[in-house]
């Protein structure tokens, strides 16, 4: 049986080779095995030297000093850290944190966590885009606001928020601002020389490393303060203990030197084949896409096929691993909570599909998606009764169901 | 998630896909579901003059598990009277399907559109 297609580059990323081969260097005994904190000889020595290497790789990538990355286990950590780092630290100043209806989990369930602890969180609406309107958040933020938190590029959706202006705007009002950069290092040029954000979450398994590593920003120059979530030997100046996973941060280190140096190539052959996928379903009846098509990196395309249910169709083109925002495997039989914020119905959002192509894609993969994807709509319009309702010019929405 | 083979079978060629004269005096049609749930099921059933069901038909839309649902129950339902058809269990289908329990509503929602079908041929009596 041959592999299906990788069309789901947003979930996870194949590690590139040229990162393996620098992983594999920092396991065995005849590698540089040690303990980065072994400072008293050569083997922590050399482990050191190699973790400085990555640290300063990553800041390359964002215009960070080296000196504000934090390494965690992936952006999951880095989120906690920053949004409850922030607001265990700064709690005096106030108990208010703002946040977007569209956040990862890591970040919404984190601010649900600090609601428990007496904490009081605004999730925003986004604009039917996807994006942020820079009035609602100003219009929310109050005296006791202590921290802003907003993706930089959504999951689901790839749109890309305007961080620069969301983060003038909370330097203006003296408010934190972390960004969930997970799904855009490497990506989307990050300068954070220059970006007045407080906070960023990197993730090294969606830029070709590997899973298991991420870092967070913490600006330094005016200082952040953080409370630290891991509590042990006082690694990375006491923010998060734990000996340091040498070959996991070098691969993370490798990846983003790379993503620096092909970053804007990649991306020019990316937008080429997602251009070519839309294209490729041209002239298809009752197709929406998901998401501003403007503001939103190459690799993402989450499209609806209305009157088809997206399981099914991913189960029809189960030849291609893609992901869908029908969520029937859930037992609430909720569909994507991001699409729903952008206010679609909930059968566009149970109809919806996201192709995420990245650096191994081809045009005969992006050829044999179109192919398919054209081939199995019709087949399971044909077997659907709301297709029929629709081509009988019955309005979907004004008929009474019997929910369940 | 990963399906069992009935379930592929059935999605991958699907029994009695279509749609019956849902005026005429010995059909009943069932429309269980809705599109805000993910899965809307039509099933229909046609009843000779002996009251045994001679035809079967349905559209799904929904996941592989409710297709394949609604599929095998248009094979079960046909020579069998309305009373005998009353009689299918959404257990019987689920067992039938290996279903696993996240989809066990696919087959409650096929339980649910042969008992509406019978429901709607009765009142036309």
């Amino acid at each position: 049986m041959s592999t299906p297609t990788y069309m789901d580059y947003s979930a996870t990323t194949p590690v590139d080779k040229r990162v393996a081969e620098q992983m594999i260097k920092h396991l065995t005994m005849d590698g540089d095995f040690g303990n980065p904190a072994s400072n008293s000889h050569y083997y922590g020595w050399k482990a050191d030297e190699a973790v400085k290497k990555a640290r300063q790789q990553v800041a390359d990538l964002i215009g960070a000093d080296s000196k504000e990355i934090v390494w965690t286990s992936g952006a999951t950590e880095s989120n906690n850290l920053a949004i409850k780092g922030i607001a265990h630290f700064y709690h005096k100043k106030g108990k208010h944190i703002i946040t977007l209806k569209t956040e990862h989990k890591a970040v919404l369930d984190t601010c649900r966590q600090l609601e428990r602890e007496g904490y009081e969180v605004d999730y925003l609406d986004p604009l039917p885009n996807g994006l942020l309107d820079i009035n609602v958040l100003k219009a929310t933020m109050r005296d006791d606001t202590i921290l802003v938190s907003v993706m930089h590029v959504n999951n689901e959706i790839g749109v890309i928020q305007d961080i620069e202006a969301i983060g003038n705007l909370c330097r203006e009002h003296k408010i934190f601002f972390h960004v969930d950069a997970a799904q855009s290092a490497g990506k989307v040029d990050i300068d954070l020389s220059k970006l007045p954000v407080d906070l960023m979450s990197f993730s090294a398994h969606k830029a070709y490393g590997p899973k298991g590593v991420g870092a967070l920003y913490v600006q330094r120059k005016p200082r952040v303060r953080l409370e630290a979530q891991m509590h042990g030997g006082g690694h990375e100046r006491g923010m998060r203990s734990g000996t340091l996973a040498t070959h996991q941060i070098v691969g993370m280190g490798e990846a983003f030197a790379i993503a620096k140096a092909e970053m804007a190539n990649e991306n020019i052959k990316i937008r080429a084949l997602r251009d070519r996928l839309l294209a490729g379903f041209d002239g298809m009846e009752e197709v929406v896409i998901n998401g501003d098509m403007e503001s939103r990196i190459p690799g993402n395309l989450n499209i609806s096929f209305n009157y088809v249910e997206g399981e099914s169709l991913m189960m029809a083109i189960s030849d291609i691993a893609v992901s869908s925002g029908s969520a029937c495997t859930s037992a609430s039989l909720e569909p994507s909570y991001v699409l729903r914020a952008l206010g679609l119905s909930d059968e566009l959002a149970h109809s919806s599909i996201r192709f995420t192509i990245g650096r191994y894609t081809t045009e005969k993969d992006v050829d044999k998606a179109i192919d398919l994807v054209r081939d199995k709509v019709q087949k399971l319009r044909d077997l659907s009764p709301l297709w029929d309702m629709f081509k009988e010019g019955i309005d979907i929405s004004k008929v009474e169901w019997t929910a369940h | 998630m990963a399906y069992g083979e009935k379930v592929m079978d059935h999605y991958e060629n699907p029994r009695n896909v279509g749609v019956l004269d849902k005026d005429a005096k010995n059909v009943g049609t069932g429309m269980v579901g809705a599109p805000a749930c993910g899965d809307v099921m039509r099933l229909q059933i046609q009843v000779n003059d002996d009251g045994i069901i001679e035809e079967a038909k349905f559209k799904t839309y929904g996941c592989g598990s409710a297709i394949a649902s609604s599929s095998l129950l248009t094979e079960w339902v046909k020579g069998k009277t309305l009373d005998e058809a009353a009689e299918i269990k959404n257990t019987d289908l689920a067992e039938e399907l290996s279903l696993p329990p996240v989809k066990v509503h696919c087959s409650v929602l096929a339980e649910d559109a042969i008992k509406a079908a019978i429901n709607d041929i009765k009142s036309k009596a």
